[in-house]
Formats: C-alpha cells, sequence, structure tokens
C-alpha cells in the first residue's frame, strides 16, 4: 500500500527539529508576523532561522513547507511580497498561500516555487480545486475539514493534483478562511491579522464556585470546581439558542484519523496534516511519532493504536467529518 | 442604469422562509421598493432551493417588471454533488442574468464573462481585485470585515464597481455542518427544515443571558444588526458604488426608503439613525468593523 507522506507543525525551530527526529516527513511552520495563520505570541520564525530550519530538515531528508496563508492587505502587501520573496530565496520546497492575489503573484513572480492551496482558501470542491491548479499551477490542496472519506474519494477522482488532508489536532467546524466570528468579537481576524479569539482579548474570572472564561468580555463558557477549563475559542463555546444552554457549534473534541489510515490512503490522500504549531516541542515530539508508527503500520496493512493520551483537546476524540455522523 | 451614481441593493435572502412568503416579500419589493438592485438566489443551503423554484420565474419577471436589476446569487459552500448542482444551475442563467459567485467553483464557471462576486469569495486587496476584474468581475460586494483604509485602496485601484453590506446582520460564517438541525438536536439529513421557524435567525446567547450571534442553518450571523447610515456619505466619498441591504424581517420598502433619503443627503446621520431604531425598535446596531474595530462595536460616525 502506499505509504502517506506526514507534514507536521513546527511552531518553534525547536518543534522543527523534534518533528523531524520522530520521522516527519516535512514540516510546515511560518514568519513571525501577520502574514500566516498562527500569528501567535512567542511562535513562528525569522528568516535567519526558517534557513536554519532549512538546513536541519534537509540534511534528515525531511521537506520544509512555509504557510502564508493570510490575506494580503489592501494597500500595504510588502509582508506578504516579502515572505514569498524570502520563500523563493531560501528554496523552501512548498509556499502554501490562500490569497488569489499572492497566488497570481507567485506564479508570475517565481515560476520554479511548488505552491499548495492552503486550507484557508476554503476551496471544498472538483471545480474549485482545478482552477487553482489550472491558473496558478497549484500542485497539492489542503482539503478544509468538512468533507466525509466519501468525498475525499470523489473528489481525488476529479481532481490532477494532490490533496493533503488534516489527520490530528484541533478542529473548525467553520468553513477555514471564510469565518469572521473572531474579529466580530475581538476586531482581530483569521484572514487579514492571523489569529482567531487571540489569547490578548481572554481572560478567565473567578466567580467563588464556577470559573468563567471569557472573550472580548463576553462568556464563552464556564466551569464547575474539578472541571478542566478549556481555552475560550470562540466557536468551541457554550451557548445557548431556546432550549438549555451547551456546545452549540462544536464540543471540545480532537480530530483523531490514526484509525482510518487505510480508508484515506484508498480515497487517494497523499499527505496528512497534523495540527499544532502552537503546541509545545513535547506534543510535537509525541504525535509525530505515533503517527510515524501508524503510517508505517497501515503501509504494511496493519492497524495499531495509538498512545495519545493526555495531548487533546478535551481528551476526546473523533474522526470529525470524515464520518458522515459529524454533520 | 446610470453607472456613475450609486445604486441601492437588496442582497439574497438568507433566510428559510416559506415559499409563500418568498414570493409575497418580492413582489412587494418588485412594486413598491427604491432599490436598483435585487440579489436573488439561495446562498445558504442547497436543500431549501426546491421550495422556491416553482416561484422562481414568476418572481423574476415581476422584480423586472418593477425595473429592478436581478442579479442571481450562488451557493456560498459548495461540496457535494447537489450544491454543485446548484451552483450549476445559476451559472447556466448567466447569457440572461449576471450572477454572483459566491465561492471559487461559481468564480471558475463564470471566468470569461461578465460576473459578479459576493462577500464570501475573500477579495482583501488590489492584486485579487485585478485578477477577478480580467476574469469579467464587473461587481464586487466586500467582506464585511474589511475597515476603511481597505474599502479605500481597493476602491482607488477599482473599475469594477464595489459593494458594501450597510444593513442587516452580518454573515460571519459558513460551515458543513447545520447548526440549527443540531440546536434541534437533529441531523442536518432530517433536518425537518427546523430554520424555516426563525425568520431572522436563531439568537444564541451567552451563558450571561446576552444576545450575541444569529444561526440560520448553515450560517452564523451577527445577532446585531450592522448600520453604515452615518457612514454613507465617507462611503461614496471613498468610491464605494454599491449599498447592500440584507432581507429581514423589518419592513424593507421603509428600510430602503431611509437608506435612498441618506444616500441624497435628505437627512442627517443622526436622524437616519433614530428613523432606523423605530423601524427596529428590538435591535441593537453595529458598526465597527468600518472603524477597524471589534464588528459588534457600536462607534459614532
Amino acid at each position: 500500500m502506499k505509504k502517506l507522506e506526514l507534514v507536521c507543525p513546527a511552531g518553534t525551530p525547536a518543534a522543527l527539529r523534534a518533528a523531524v527526529d520522530a520521522g516527519a516527513d516535512a514540516v510546515y511552520m511560518g514568519f513571525r508576523d501577520e502574514t500566516n495563520a498562527r500569528n501567535f505570541p512567542g511562535l513562528n520564525f525569522s528568516r535567519e532561522e526558517l534557513a536554519e530550519g532549512l538546513a536541519y530538515a534537509h540534511a534528515r531528508g525531511a521537506m520544509v513547507f512555509l504557510a502564508v496563508n493570510t490575506y494580503a492587505r489592501a494597500g500595504d502587501d510588502a509582508a506578504w511580497r516579502t515572505a514569498i520573496r524570502s520563500a523563493s530565496e531560501l528554496k523552501v520546497d512548498a509556499l502554501i498561500l490562500a490569497d488569489i492575489g499572492l497566488l497570481d503573484y507567485a506564479r508570475e513572480a517565481y515560476p520554479d516555487l511548488r505552491l499548495h492551496l492552503s486550507v484557508q482558501a476554503s476551496a471544498s470542491n472538483a471545480e474549485a480545486i482545478n482552477f487553482h491548479a489550472r491558473r496558478f499551477g497549484v500542485q497539492r490542496v489542503v482539503l478544509p475539514r468538512v468533507l466525509t472519506v466519501a468525498d475525499i474519494a470523489r473528489l481525488n477522482k476529479e481532481i490532477e493534483i494532490e490533496t493533503e488532508v488534516f489527520a490530528f489536532g484541533g478542529m473548525c467546524p467553520m468553513a477555514e478562511g471564510r469565518c469572521t466570528l473572531s474579529s466580530y468579537v475581538t476586531g482581530k481576524s483569521p484572514n487579514r491579522n492571523g489569529v482567531c479569539s487571540p489569547a490578548s482579548h481572554v481572560d478567565y474570572v473567578d466567580e467563588g464556585s464556577s470559573l468563567a472564561s471569557r472573550l472580548g468580555g463576553f462568556t464563552i463558557n464556564r466551569f464547575g470546581v474539578g472541571e478542566q477549563a478549556g481555552y475560550p475559542t470562540l466557536c468551541k463555546g457554550r451557548f445557548s439558542a431556546g432550549g438549555e444552554a451547551g456546545y452549540l457549534f462544536e464540543e471540545p473534541t480532537s480530530l483523531d484519523t490514526s484509525a482510518i489510515l487505510p480508508e484515506l490512503t484508498a480515497a487517494g490522500v497523499t499527505a496528512l496534516k497534523i495540527e499544532g504549531r502552537q503546541r509545545s516541542k513535547a506534543y510535537v515530539k509525541q504525535v509525530v511519532s505515533e503517527f510515524r508508527r501508524a503510517i508505517d503500520a497501515a503501509a504494511e496493512g496493519t492497524r495499531v493504536s495509538l498512545d495519545m493520551k493526555g495531548l487533546s483537546e478535551g481528551q476526546q476524540n473523533t474522526t470529525g467529518a470524515y464520518a458522515k455522523k459529524w454533520m | 442604469m446610470d453607472v456613475t451614481k450609486p445604486d441601492l441593493s437588496l442582497g439574497p435572502l438568507l433566510f428559510n422562509w416559506p415559499a409563500a412568503e418568498v414570493r409575497d416579500f418580492y413582489c412587494r419589493i418588485a412594486d413598491e421598493a427604491d432599490v436598483d438592485v435585487v440579489y436573488f438566489g439561495e446562498a445558504v443551503c442547497a436543500k431549501r432551493r426546491p421550495f422556491i423554484a416553482p416561484h422562481f420565474e414568476e418572481i423574476v419577471t415581476r422584480l423586472q417588471t418593477g425595473e429592478k436589476r436581478v442579479i442571481l446569487s450562488s451557493l456560498q459552500l459548495a461540496m457535494d454533488r447537489k450544491d454543485m448542482a446548484a451552483v450549476a444551475d445559476m451559472v447556466a442563467m448567466a447569457d440572461d442574468f449576471l450572477v454572483e459567485a459566491n465561492d471559487m467553483a461559481a468564480c471558475s464557471l463564470l471566468g470569461g464573462r461578465s460576473f459578479a462576486i459576493g462577500p464570501t469569495v475573500n477579495v482583501y486587496n488590489e492584486a485579487t481585485l485585478r485578477f477577478f476584474e480580467k476574469e469579467g468581475a464587473v461587481r464586487i460586494s466586500l467582506n464585511a470585515e474589511l475597515p476603511e483604509a481597505s474599502l479605500r485602496a481597493l476602491a482607488t485601484a477599482a473599475t469594477a464597481r464595489l459593494e458594501v453590506q450597510v444593513f442587516g446582520r452580518i454573515p460571519l460564517a459558513i460551515s458543513a455542518r447545520c447548526f440549527h438541525a443540531r440546536a434541534h438536536r437533529l441531523a442536518k439529513s432530517g433536518c425537518q427544515y427546523v430554520c424555516e421557524q426563525d425568520r431572522d435567525g436563531l439568537t444564541v446567547n451567552t451563558l450571561d443571558d446576552q444576545s450575541f450571534l444569529a444561526i440560520n442553518g448553515l450560517q452564523t450571523l451577527s445577532h446585531r444588526y450592522l448600520n453604515l447610515l452615518g457612514e454613507l456619505p465617507l462611503l461614496q466619498d471613498i468610491g464605494i458604488g454599491g449599498f447592500r441591504l440584507s432581507p429581514h424581517t423589518a419592513d424593507m420598502v421603509k428600510v430602503a426608503d431611509l437608506y435612498r433619503a441618506r444616500l441624497n443627503g435628505r437627512v442627517s446621520g443622526e436622524e437616519a439613525n433614530a428613523r432606523l431604531a423605530c423601524l427596529l425598535p428590538a435591535a441593537s446596531f453595529a458598526n465597527g468593523f468600518f472603524h477597524d474595530a471589534a464588528g459588534l462595536a457600536d462607534i459614532p460616525a
């Protein structure tokens, strides 16, 4: 059976080395600014760090993908163009883009750069994917987390480029690249600023018998004594709509596809993406090691059970949209 | 239509109203509303389309008789064959109507002829704008989260007519999941069309009982109503040429009259805001995105 490529998060140079050492086929990261969708304090790479990371990865046979996957600002797109130029000069193995204007620019200015289409482009059907392939020479699409395995299998028959799917980590219940919930409440947007529900707008309020987590002053969740208090990502909060309060949009679960790797391979998927550039080096090491084992086993036609204890958000895992019941 | 004059448009009805109500609504708009452009077509959920189909021709003809320019809106999120069939149905009418692409699939299918682009296709900068203008986009409705500086830069570069939403709940997210069905503990596939119960969306409250968001099937909207009455003269100065009113159960004929009066300089921002508050006594308003603040902020213009 064909072996899935393992694409792993590198929020920091230390996480990059951990991922490569643990068996990543590729790592992905962004520059330390608003040109990428994980623009969090303390994360990401300078140009020099990326150069060092590239050398480290290439010396060990791993690839490096650079994400420039926010939408460039009107009247002021220098940071985005600079990031693309750096990708070309440093010779990253692929550049991950979402913005049509940037795709057009990269194609024109740096025709040798391999382009991947970010999940932030929300290309969820063959027509949209083929359009990006035809017009910008995109060679791989990171599929939105809204498709079932059957959808992906059908899609792979209708497109000519590689597909990469999310395999483990946090889940967005909304179509990525088309969500302005965070900016509605905080003024900071995934598309414009590369942040969602930013820590700068989060506070936890001790209410005596409970703890409230707030975003932009709004209570997103409330936890009893002894209950694990999750981060107040807007769409993963507890709200009420007519009836009793609950997780109206999404349970605080993590995606875990380790049990369906043969099905994803059969569906024609090329690569698996591990989410979590904001995660620790230890987290990256454990998840990458376990997925390395699972992929190698799947290629031999066997399934293994993984040791992911303590790693998942909310301690619950789901196969998400890949199984139809999520819908 | 005079292309140098700003126009007032009615965006696509985002909610699942009973078909008879939809028909009556558009007949009244055709006959009485002072709007130049009416967008028509299901943008949120392909499952709703069969209900409107029998009235489609009548509504479109009535709007044209009422001297409205009809633009057909397509689906925002196309995933499966049913969704793609919905997009293709709209594209098939592109010889007779301007069609609004709300997904890259529609942009792809419409490229090479004149078409419109809706707010869920991300046009955030001049390079993207130029690309789509070359593709044939003549009217582009921008994402509501863009602040004044972005609108100004885009309008300076644009040859296409740029449109901005100025009234109604703001579409904030679209999903493969149906939150309306989920709130009723139903599966999307057996949704029983419960979204029909909430004509302006289902209010989402925080645990502190603050009204926060509104859900509409696969879509999540702001609970507050976007209101850029105060900013209308500035938007015109910047070079925005289209002003979109998003349909609600509020009296849209009167809402349109108010926005027209403001566009023509016949009413002050302050007075216009007071009148809007009378038309929607239960609503709260927001204009934060334009001012580069949290979208829900209500900032004095």
